[in-house]
């Protein structure tokens, strides 16, 4: 009996997760289109680009009707879906390199230094934010609140910078530069720690505060009372009846935020040369790597939606009404 | 009187607030027989639920009990640690609300929270051991189709289930006293019945004594062996439920009693009595009524009168009490 509730409960969290996903094939197909367009807002042609500084006219003609660039707007962009719909992106300006292949070496270290930040960065915030609003007023609390402020306030990069000068620099305890491996050799592993440490970083403050909040939230609710009544211990009170309530808003806000984690792990990219989807974005964009700027774009918008529905998913896990509805 | 499972003298439990300390409860002698209901009535802010928390040690800070003894079969629990308390919570005393749609956590199941306090009192059952206790629970409380309940969640159930689940949970441990704060004031009218009905048998069954907290006079008099009414604070009247109803000896109670609410009608508009409640940071000087109170004589404001017996087993907190004399 037990056994099919919980088959039930499962089930519903997977309709709910397929319901989403279909939801987010329009906005994928928006977002395709509006890295399309932005491309071709930008000033600069991609044919000369291509043909470099001492072509002359007519190479760039030609060179512009190779790339498909003299037919009309919505030819491009269809051509562009057909493409992408097999998997091909087209190639680097610059190189010639395919983007879809350049996008599978650089996918997997974004997405481990992503996992790796918030790993620890997630259960400390829920951590300190429970502790926090437990112990409101206390000193433990000011101080929690104090730290997660700072985290705040400190932009990644310089948070990034000042790791990479004590620790890497000064005190020579850890590398600094770019990813030495997979996270499951030990030079991948060392090589990951600060990178990891300052994304995570300036995410434990407001996962802090949003807990914080949540918690103390849940802690003045009759169910909470109820379960003092019966003679359950604190620990328990707290963990089964304030912060597992606790954890579906925070589990929103978290999920409100990770855009903002998105636009660190570009900046952690860039400031520790790791080799990712951001660093590889930025450098892109900065050459005017038409192609590769547009397949980064994607890759991190269906990530951002991934995230998202995995957010909503669990959300729904976690809510029973939700679940049922 | 020796046979009280509950004995409260002196229980006076304060708020701290930024002007200063005021008390909810002020000096509240009471007594609850075994295998008894005791019925407290009193308007809104008299502190009937600060009391009940006090009893349970619930009351949230700023709050806390600041004088007093709370006896239960002798053992005072003011004085236990917190850990002894938590094991008198739920298996000796339990406690139900008013709020049933809020009073239990909506992200788990039912099943899981009339177990988890069959668990916080006995750590060894077994968990299919628990899972036929609790559907036991739920048959006992009249729930149809118990074993499907056990696996639903709060939000499945009508306000009405859910009071009958927090009966259930509360009655789990089978404590000796059930402490009933307004347990139908949120619920309708057929539903309400249903409930008392539901309270009183089991009371039958287990020989549980209970506190039943209630505006409703109604209510007490249905349920109510003893009554003890309550105002800013204090017990003002205390008596068999027969003896209070029949002769009324506090102008307040006599006040409440003009104005039993019938069913179809607002509650609020039936008060005979003018005004409202103090509230605890702007008492009256004397006795906390005389603002009120049709009888009041000049000594009113300076004296606050102590609850004294005027009858066998009958305790008034008036100077001018029993309240005949009024009438000359
Ligand atoms: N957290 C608190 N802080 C300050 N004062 C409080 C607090 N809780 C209760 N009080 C005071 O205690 C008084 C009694 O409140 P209580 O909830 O016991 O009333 P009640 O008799 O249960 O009323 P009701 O019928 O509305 O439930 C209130 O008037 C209020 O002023
Ligand atoms: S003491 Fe005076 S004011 Fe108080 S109830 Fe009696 S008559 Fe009224
Ligand atoms: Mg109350």
């Amino acid at each position: 009996m037990a056994r099919r509730q919980a088959r039930r409960r499962r089930n519903n969290v997977l309709r709910h997760a397929i319901h989403r996903l279909i939801l987010a094939i329009p906005v994928m197909f928006g977002v395709v289109l509006i890295g399309f367009l932005l491309m071709q807002v930008v000033p600069t042609d991609p044919a000369t680009v291509r043909a470099g500084p001492t072509a002359t006219p007519d190479v760039i003609e030609a060179i512009r009707s190779d790339l498909g660039l003299d037919q009309p707007l919505y030819v491009q962009f269809g051509l562009y879906v057909w493409r992408l719909l097999h998997g091909d992106l087209g190639s680097s300006i610059i190189n010639n390199v395919p983007v879809v292949q350049e996008l599978g070496a650089t996918i997997p270290a974004t997405v481990e230094l992503m996992v790796a930040s918030l790993f620890w960065s997630i259960p400390l915030g829920i951590l300190l934010g429970t502790l926090a609003a437990y112990w409101r007023g206390s000193l433990l609390d000011r101080a929690i609140m104090a730290i997660s402020v700072a985290g705040v306030s400190v932009p990644v990069f310089f948070l990034g910078l000042v790791l990479i000068w004590f620790v890497g620099f000064q005190w020579q305890l850890l590398p600094f530069t770019g990813r030495a491996g997979p996270f499951y050799t030990p030079e991948g592993a060392m090589s990951l720690i600060l990178p990891a440490i300052t994304l995570g970083g300036v995410f434990i403050g407001p996962v802090a505060r949003m807990t914080r909040t949540a918690v103390l939230d849940v802690l003045t609710a009759d169910h909470v009372r109820t379960a003092r009544a019966k003679g359950l211990p604190e620990r328990l009170v707290v963990l089964r009846h304030a912060l597992r309530n606790a954890l579906v808003p925070v589990v929103t806000l978290v999920g409100l935020q990770i855009g903002f984690l998105l636009g660190g792990a570009v900046v952690t990219e860039t400031v520790f040369s790791w080799p990712g989807v951001g660093r590889l974005a930025v450098g892109a964009i900065l050459s005017s790597d038409f192609p590769m700027a547009q397949g980064c774009i994607i890759v991190l918008s269906l990530g951002f939606i991934l995230v998202n529905l995995a957010v909503d998913v669990l959300y729904a896990a976690l809510d029973p009404r939700v679940r049922a509805a | 009187m020796t046979d009280d499972l509950l004995r409260i003298d002196g229980l006076r439990t304060v708020f701290r607030t930024h002007g200063g300390e005021i008390a909810a409860v002020d000096g509240v002698d009471l007594s609850v027989p075994r295998g008894r209901t005791l019925g407290i009535v009193g308007e809104s802010g008299c502190g009937k639920s600060v009391l009940s928390l006090s009893v349970m040690r619930l009351v949230a800070h700023p709050g806390r009990v600041a004088a007093g003894h709370v006896a239960l079969d002798g053992r005072d629990l003011l004085s236990l640690s917190n850990a002894e308390m938590r094991d008198v919570r739920g298996s000796q005393v339990a406690m139900i609300f008013q709020e049933p749609m809020t009073s239990l956590n909506p992200v788990h199941t039912v099943g899981f929270q009339i177990t988890e306090a069959m668990r916080a009192h006995d750590a060894r059952a077994s968990k299919a051991d628990l899972r036929d206790r609790a559907i036991d629970a739920l048959k006992r409380v009249r729930i149809p189709a118990p074993e499907r309940r056990f696996d639903e969640y709060p939000h499945q159930l009508s306000g009405g289930m859910r009071q009958r689940v927090m009966i259930a949970m509360a009655l789990a441990c089978k404590p000796k006293l059930l402490i009933a704060d307004e347990p139908t004031t949120a619920l309708d009218v057929t539903v309400q019945a249903q409930i008392l009905d539901l309270l009183r048998d089991l009371q039958q069954e287990t020989g549980m004594s209970i506190i039943l907290i209630t505006h409703d006079l109604g209510v007490v008099a249905e349920m109510a062996d003893e009554v003890a009414v309550m105002y800013a604070g204090r017990v003002v009247e205390r008596a068999p439920a027969g003896a209070l109803f029949g002769d009324p000896m506090h102008p307040y109670t006599l006040g409440l009693l003009g104005s039993v609410p019938r069913l179809d009608e607002e509650r609020e508009n039936l008060l005979a009595i003018e005004g409202s409640v103090p509230p605890p940071f702007a008492l009256p000087k004397g006795c906390r009524f005389h603002p009120r109170c049709p009888f009041a004589v000049p000594e009113c404001r300076s004296e606050q009168p102590p609850l004294r017996p005027i009858a066998e087993g009958h305790q008034a907190a008036c100077l001018r009490a029993p309240v005949e004399a009024f009438a000359a």
